[in-house]
């Protein structure tokens, strides 16, 4: 029986297990004078039974489903003959591919041996046996829990609690959850980026001023060695989110201002959507427009000028993430702008001040630490964004403070690092690891900061 | 416009009349109403007369005509929702910022008419200073809060002046020795009394001509209340206040003059002894005596 057929039934006999679960409660009831006597409403009763058929049962499906495959390959592989079983890991790895694949297609036998055909066929065997003992033990699981919920059934059990703690329950498994592969991503980057640091001292790459990535394939390959000094990436990185927070944070923080406290109603019904809408573009489309548009225009303005400008600069990758960012700012400020109390406003306009005054002088002061803890969060996102700038700014990791050249940030270098065909565990490859934490960490640092500033401010008018 | 003259004589005043046209949520479609009493001052500092508001459709202020004197305290009391406030907003345009709000009538100060095309918010505003009803002093220093208004208007011209005024402005606020030590401390960081105290130190750093309060007191202890209530005692020798308030008690203490609004309409005004000891309006009366609202 295939997993999902398994989990279908499942949710079934949990329906059942509610009804049956209501019914009994309403006959326990009977001797107390109706459901009145009940400690809890039948439906909890219900629900009681339900959970309790349904959660034991799913937790072994899932136990079942995550290990049967591990067990399997195990009991195939004792199987196999002791030459084999002797194999190096890789190599026992593509051979036990090969008989699951032949398992699971029935191609032809061609090339493979005696003995990996025997082993195909005692793999299906045991698939057979272990989707029908799974199906088994779910169903037996869910019937057993089910039939104790039932048994507990009585008019003093607080059955409206139980089903309240059982809730509290999932939702902090929910929440564990994404913690916990949070912390996955976390350590696996940790881990490679490790293994990176025993091939490239953690000096160079944290300190050097070169980044070119080149191993060399073979040993005798020239001018191949590569180097992997940050410094470039970091600096371009910087560069083109300060660009952007350039054009951002004032037309943002501005906008918003206008939205808040001098647009009419219409306006601002008309002006919200649209600006959701620009926040919802696909950053690749705003990619184009900075590569095709954006880009030419400011050449031909800096040639026209006398400048000499790349033909991708961190000019224009700065200039349209900033519009991209535009929204994401002035939305967060709106929102801070609007909660400054009104009473502020009308304490400043009641001793005359203009509305400019009133802004200037009391809802930008109260409202500062919130918009700057929008902006910190803004940043982070310019940091972390990528395809504008791998469309835009080109791929080239030169050392400049000097907008109108071409520049790379650190996520596009992962993403050079880890396209195409690679090997796992060149230096290459792993720096992307190495420069994953390096983001990470400087996104975490901008957001705690952020979200420090944040809830110092929410305390001032609480 | 003197198209309704009030007087209190006569026919009006007696109770028969007044007793006539009683309940007046039946006549709320007669804009015209006429108020019990004497209105009008010799020495008007503010006077509104005809005035009429609207919020879109629906109208808080039923052609009221009323005088300010100069340097009195005059209370305006009345049930809830029955356009209190209102009123006292419209008196220095702080209705400007609602933008479905409309004023109608003439409301003039000193003569000039603060709703004429030549008149400017800001100076208005500072003439006219306003004490809210909830203290919201700025998230700033209890210095910056006072010298907020002066800056604004410019009114110091070096650091000593500034000095000067908030130390004047506090003292006449009766805050000064409390805070004297932490100028640079947050007014937030006040009692909801010293903060109210700092508000009105602040609306009088600008030495306005007139002070509106709206129910100053309605977020402090009785102590603090007192204290207020002495301060606004102290004031009136520099200052003409219109305040607000709930509480009956409050209005005979402060006020010269008692003006008593019901759903919008000035049904009744005159001496506050007069109001309080012989009601002319039964509405008055019941209002006065807690049988009402
Ligand atoms: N911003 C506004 N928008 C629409 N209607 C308003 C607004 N402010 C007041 N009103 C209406 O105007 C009328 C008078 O309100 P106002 O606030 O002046 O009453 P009040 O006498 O001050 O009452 P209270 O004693 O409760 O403060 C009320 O019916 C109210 O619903
Ligand atoms: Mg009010």
């Amino acid at each position: 029986m295939q997993t999902s057929t398994v989990l279908l039934i499942l949710v079934a006999l949990a329906a059942i297990s509610f009804f049956v679960g209501r019914k009994r409660s309403h006959l326990v009831a009977v001797g107390q004078g109706g459901a009145y006597g009940l400690h809890s409403l039948p439906k909890h009763y219900g629900y009681m039974a339900a959970l309790w058929a349904g959660l034991p049962a799913l937790l072994v499906l899932i136990l079942w489903v995550g290990l049967e495959s591990r067990v399997l390959t195990n009991m195939v592989v004792s199987q196999l003959p002791a030459e084999i079983q002797a194999l190096p890991e890789s190599e026992l790895g593509l051979y036990f591919n090969q008989i699951v694949s032949f398992a699971q297609s029935g191609s032809d036998a061609l090339g493979l041996s005696e003995s990996q055909v025997a082993a195909a066929g005692y793999y299906q065997e045991l698939l057979a046996d272990s989707r029908v003992m799974k199906a088994s033990l779910v169903f037996l699981v869910a019937v057993i829990g089910c039939l104790l919920a039932l048994q507990r059934i009585s008019p003093t059990l607080r059955a409206r609690n139980h089903v309240e703690s059982i809730f509290t329950w999932i939702l902090f498994a929910c929440s564990f959850i994404a913690v916990l592969t949070t912390l996955g991503i976390v350590l696996s980057v940790l881990f490679e980026a490790i293994r990176f640091f025993h091939a490239i001292p953690v000096t160079d790459f944290l300190f050097g001023l070169q980044w070119s990535p080149q191993m060399a394939i073979r040993i005798d390959q020239v001018g191949a060695s590569g180097s992997f000094g940050f410094v470039p990436l970091l600096v371009g990185t910087l560069l083109i989110s300060t660009v952007a927070m350039f054009i951002a944070v004032p037309v943002g923080l501005m906008s918003a201002i206008y939205l808040s406290e001098y647009a009419t109603r219409r306006f601002r019904s008309l002006t919200k959507p649209v600006l959701e809408i620009l926040a919802g573009v696909p950053t690749v489309v705003y990619g184009f427009f900075a590569a095709l548009t954006v880009a030419p225009f400011i050449r031909n303005l800096g040639e026209s000028i006398g400048l000499s400008v790349a033909s991708e600069s961190a000019l224009a990758a700065g200039i349209v993430m900033g519009i991209m960012i535009i929204p994401f700012v002035m939305s967060l400020s709106d929102d801070i702008i609007n909660a400054v109390p009104d009473s502020m406003r009308e304490a400043s306009l009641g001793m005359g001040a203009t509305m400019n005054e009133t802004i200037r002088k009391v809802l930008l002061p109260a409202a500062l630490p919130g918009i700057v803890g929008g902006i910190l969060l803004a940043v982070s996102r310019a940091i972390g964004e990528t395809m504008i700038v791998v469309m835009a700014a080109g791929l080239s990791a030169k050392l400049t403070i000097n907008p109108l050249e071409a520049v790379t940030t650190i996520t596009v270098q992962i993403v050079t690092l880890l396209v195409g065909d690679q090997e796992f565990d060149s230096p290459k490859t792993l720096a992307a690891f190495a420069l994953g934490l390096v983001l990470f960490f400087v996104t975490l640092l901008l957001n705690v900061i952020a979200l420090y500033v944040v809830r110092k401010y929410r305390e001032q008018y609480e | 416009m003197n198209s309704m003259t009030v007087t209190a004589d006569g026919v009006i005043s007696s109770p028969a009349t007044a007793r006539a046209d009683l309940d007046i949520r039946e006549h709320e479609h007669v804009s015209h109403y006429q108020t019990i009493g004497e209105p009008f001052v010799d020495n008007a500092k503010m006077s509104a007369r005809n005035v009429n508001v609207f919020y879109d459709d629906k109208q808080a202020i039923f052609d009221v005509s009323l005088d300010i004197g100069g340097n009195e305290v005059i209370a305006m009391i009345g049930p809830s929702g029955c356009g209190k406030s209102t009123f006292l907003r419209v008196l220095n345009r702080m209705n400007d910022i609602i933008p479905i709000c409309r004023v109608q009538g003439d409301i003039s100060l000193d003569g000039d008419n603060i709703y004429g095309s030549d008149q400017d918010t800001v100076l208005l505003r500072a003439r006219v200073g306003m004490v809210f009803q909830k203290p919201n002093p700025f998230p700033k220093s209890i210095y910056e809060n006072v010298a907020y208004g002066p800056r604004i208007h410019g009114l110091a011209h070096s650091k000593a002046e500034m000095d000067e005024i908030v130390e004047t402005s506090l003292r006449r606020a009766s805050l000064f020795d409390e805070v004297k030590d932490q100028l640079d401390k947050p007014g937030t960081g006040l009692s909801g009394g010293q903060q109210q105290r700092l508000c009105i130190a602040r609306a009088i750093a600008v030495s306005p001509e007139v002070i509106l309060m709206d129910e100053p007191c309605s977020a402090l202890d009785p102590i603090a209340t007192a204290r207020i209530e002495e301060l606004i005692d102290e004031l009136k020798a520099n200052y003409t206040i219109a305040i607000v308030t709930h509480s009956m008690q409050q209005a005979a203490r402060v006020s010269e003059r008692t003006a008593y609004f019901h759903l919008g309409k000035l049904i009744e005004v005159g001496d506050t002894k007069e109001i309080f000891t012989m009601p002319k309006h039964e509405l008055t009366e019941n209002y006065i005596t807690g049988r009402f609202g």
